[in-house]
């Protein structure tokens, strides 16, 4: 596992306004302060200080990013396809859908699955949940949202909540329960309020926080019990459309990738962006970590997905073909991270090798764009949600 | 009261990296050397230049990007969909026939643009015009629109009438082979661009952007000044050499290539491929006896140990042997405290410093003086993650 995840952190006083937070360091003139989040944020949006033009900003900008490419291309002394070339090829490769899930009436915009392997969440465009044992295929319950395009949904750690928002700018917690007469929209707790749709939603390790992604810029870590905001993140310079946590014990961090083409890590502790990559050309639409938490891997409208190594700070593969035309929505890993499973607006899936770079297979099955697709927590299995209103699952 | 649609300033249609794609390989299916040879047919009286078979163009598809038939027919099947190839013998069925069926490309002007949805005015005047030509000619659901549209835009209806008028007038002019093919043209486009009901809206995008794509934010002082800050500390990082991580990363999946259900099967079988659950039964999470696989798993890092409820429960008993229980106890503790509860982070923090930190507390942790000298001055306004660096000490300590 890899140490480098234990990020030293300093907590006291910030230089500028003396409370007691969580601080980063911050450069001015050379010398190194230590600052909270917030008067990061002021530092950010303060005006032209003296002998500054917005030239000379976006000329240091400039000079400062070949710097950092110089000592990225420093470390950079091989390929992954040339590790991986003593790696044994995958053997012949079969996955079929073995179950189809249908009880949606529109769209299938979200899916997650439970701890348990075998229950999923899934949200819809025309602002009904469901809760599945996808083993059987009953539906065990379901609620409607007072909003459509319910495009993010998460399922609780302990199996006893689910969250869920969309075009509410909402992300409401939902406790499941059996009993017969009890209406789930009756104790729905509404948990975070962006200024503009939810993208995406997950529970960090307990049903105690949240964390979301949403199209005003921001991600946010949540409270459940109060719905106090705990850590905003701010960086990306236009929506963000997707999240994943890390996997680590110790590590505190989260990707997310917008549509600023960029993907971001973040110190879920001090808000700080830690690392940033801009590789891809067009909009980000799904991250997901490999399951080290050393690297994670990126799906984007450009029709490519990408592996970015943590360690190294840099972009390791590209996922493409010339006849792969249409954006992939959705990326997850198998559990060795072996396979990437990406999931595409032209309807189909596509299974790559992550270490050598290969398409291992193509799945055809959905009848519109895949729009989610998630693996089992014991690597079972995958599930896929589109737009044609199915989900499947695949083994 | 249900939300559909709270104008919060989204405005803006997304990226579609695709199209460009699309359009080049369209141009390159059409190109005198290397595209499709096209003929000219003969439909109805007219003859039609510049018609290709289905055949052709799966054929072509197949040669060019080397993939096999079904995803070259799969592939051609969007492309009609999308309006770029349209079908002549029967035009509201937008699929690829891989046999003689008569396609042609849609001329640029219609192609599908990322920037703008087809305009409704447009529509208006092409329904008018099909309604000058021969009275009751509109479908049940071009009709709907039709009157729909007269309510939308009445205050333009005038000139709409008017266009639709000079058109019609115009097409009339035109020769023949001509009409048809401007006729074929704009009933392709607006076949992909007005679905009729039934038929698939391929140019659906989901939900509009908030930022405009095709706006470059980059150049205002903010952003430049959260590069800069970026940058400063992203040089000072440190890094690792790539050959080090990328064998970490090829190590992590060969490690647990055996593990991977997917790839290597699972014991006694995949519940999902036979529908038997006993794979799960023997998996549960704190079943008597674990399976071998899972016990290897153990072996490979302290993460996966301390991860599987069942691994750390062995772990506990271990440590109460070695008399050293307590340091996994306030491990289980600093998690609870910063996944838990808001509300009650400042008595947890009191409760775990009394019972572990202590002098003289009753299950005393060994952690050195400096993290908790830290510790214990974070606790005086405590947070979350106040017990970050002791917790990530008893980590470490544990994992030897």
């Amino acid at each position: 596992m890899c140490d480098q995840t234990f990020l030293a952190i300093v907590f006291g006083p910030c230089d500028k306004c003396s409370k007691e937070k969580p601080l980063r360091p911050v450069y001015i003139k050379s010398e190194q302060l230590s600052y909270c989040s917030l008067c990061v944020e002021m530092m950010a949006t303060e005006g032209l200080r003296e002998n500054e033009t917005l030239a000379s900003l976006k000329s240091e900008a400039e000079s400062l990013k070949g710097k950092l490419e110089e000592e990225r291309a420093k470390l950079h002394d091989v390929e992954l396809h040339q590790v991986a070339e003593r790696v044994e090829a995958l053997g012949q490769f079969v996955m079929k859908t073995r179950r189809t899930l249908k009880g949606h009436g529109n769209k299938v915009l979200c899916m997650d699955w439970c701890k348990d392997k075998r229950r999923i969440v899934s949200s819809s465009q025309d602002g009904k949940v469901i809760v599945w044992d996808s083993f059987t295929t009953n539906k065990e319950h379901a609620v409607t949202m007072p909003c459509t395009w319910v495009m993010a949904c998460a399922y609780a750690p302990s199996g006893c909540a689910i969250a869920c928002g969309g075009l509410d700018n909402k992300c409401s917690v939902y406790p499941l329960t059996f009993e017969k007469n009890e209406n789930m929209a009756a104790k729905k707790k509404s948990v975070a309020m962006h200024t503009n749709y939810l993208s995406a939603c997950s529970f960090t390790n307990s049903d105690m926080q949240i964390l979301t992604a949403s199209g005003d810029g921001t991600c946010a870590l949540w409270d459940v019990e109060s719905g106090q905001l705990l850590q905003s993140f701010h960086g990306h310079g236009a929506d963000v459309l997707c999240l994943d946590l890390a996997p680590s014990e110790t590590g505190n961090t989260f990707v997310s990738g917008g549509c600023d083409k960029k993907a971001m890590v973040w110190d879920m502790r001090s808000g700080q962006c830690i690392q940033s990559f801009e590789t891809h050309d067009s909009d980000i639409n799904s991250v997901r970590y490999y399951p080290s938490g050393d690297a994670f891997a990126s799906g984007s409208d450009d029709a490519t997905c990408r592996l970015y190594d943590l360690r190294a700070d840099r972009e390791v593969a590209i996922y493409s073909k010339e006849s792969i035309i249409f954006g992939a929505s959705s990326v997850d890993f198998s559990l060795s991270g072996r396979l990437l499973f990406a999931g595409y607006n032209d309807y189909t899936i596509n299974v790559w090798d992550v270490l050598k770079g290969s398409r291992v297979s193509i799945l055809f099955g959905h009848e519109n764009r895949v729009s989610t697709l998630r693996v089992s927590p014991d690597g079972t299995a995958f599930c896929s949600g589109s737009w044609d209103h199915t989900l499947r699952i695949w083994a | 009261m249900t939300v559909t649609r709270l104008d919060q300033g989204q405005r803006y249609r997304p990226r579609m990296a695709f199209l460009k794609k699309i359009e080049a390989l369209m141009m390159e299916m059409q190109s005198p050397d290397t595209g499709i040879k096209t003929q000219t047919q003969t439909v109805m009286v007219a003859s039609i230049p510049h018609a290709v078979t289905g055949n052709d163009i799966l054929q072509w598809i197949l040669q060019r990007l080397q993939i096999t038939s079904e995803e070259a027919l799969h592939l051609g099947d969007l492309f009609v969909k999308y309006g770029y190839i349209y079908p002549l013998q029967e035009p509201k069925n937008l699929t690829l026939k891989a046999d003689g069926s008569l396609y042609r490309f849609q001329t640029p002007y219609f192609w599908p643009v990322q920037g703008w949805a087809a305009d409704d005015t447009d529509y208006a005047i092409y329904l008018a015009k099909k309604n000058i030509k021969r009275k009751g000619i509109l479908e049940e659901y071009e009709k709907e629109h039709y009157n729909m549209l007269n309510q939308k835009i009445n205050y333009k209806w005038d000139f709409v009438i008017m266009q639709a008028k000079e058109q019609y007038k115009a097409g009339k002019e035109r020769k023949k082979e001509d009409r048809y093919a401007l006729d074929c043209q704009e009933r392709a486009y607006w076949l992909v661009n007005r679905t009729p009901p039934g038929m698939q809206d391929v140019l659906e995008y989901g939900v509009d952007r908030v930022t405009d794509p095709n706006e470059n934010k980059k150049n205002t002082m903010e952003a430049y000044r959260r590069e800069i800050m970026y940058y400063q500390q992203a040089i000072g990082k440190t890094r690792v050499k790539s050959s080090v991580s990328l064998g970490g990363l090829v190590k992590y999946s060969e490690q647990f290539l055996s593990n991977d259900p997917i790839l290597s099967g699972c014991l006694p079988s995949n519940p999902w491929i036979t529908d038997d659950p006993e794979f799960w039964d023997l998996n549960a999470k704190l079943v008597e006896v674990p399976t071998r696989m899972r016990v290897e798993r153990w072996a490979f890092n302290f993460s996966e140990l301390i991860r599987d409820p069942k691994g750390r429960q062995n772990f506990q008993l271990f440590l109460k042997k070695e008399f050293s229980g307590e340091n996994l106890s306030f491990w289980e503790a600093c998690e609870d405290l910063k996944y838990g509860d808001q509300s009650k982070v400042k008595e947890k923090a009191e409760e775990i410093y009394k019972l572990f930190l202590a002098p003289g507390a009753r299950r005393w942790i060994n952690i050195d003086g400096t993290t908790m000298g830290i510790t214990v001055k974070g606790l005086k306004h405590p947070h979350r993650y106040v017990l970050d660096a002791a917790q990530t000490h008893i980590y470490m300590l544990m994992k030897k």
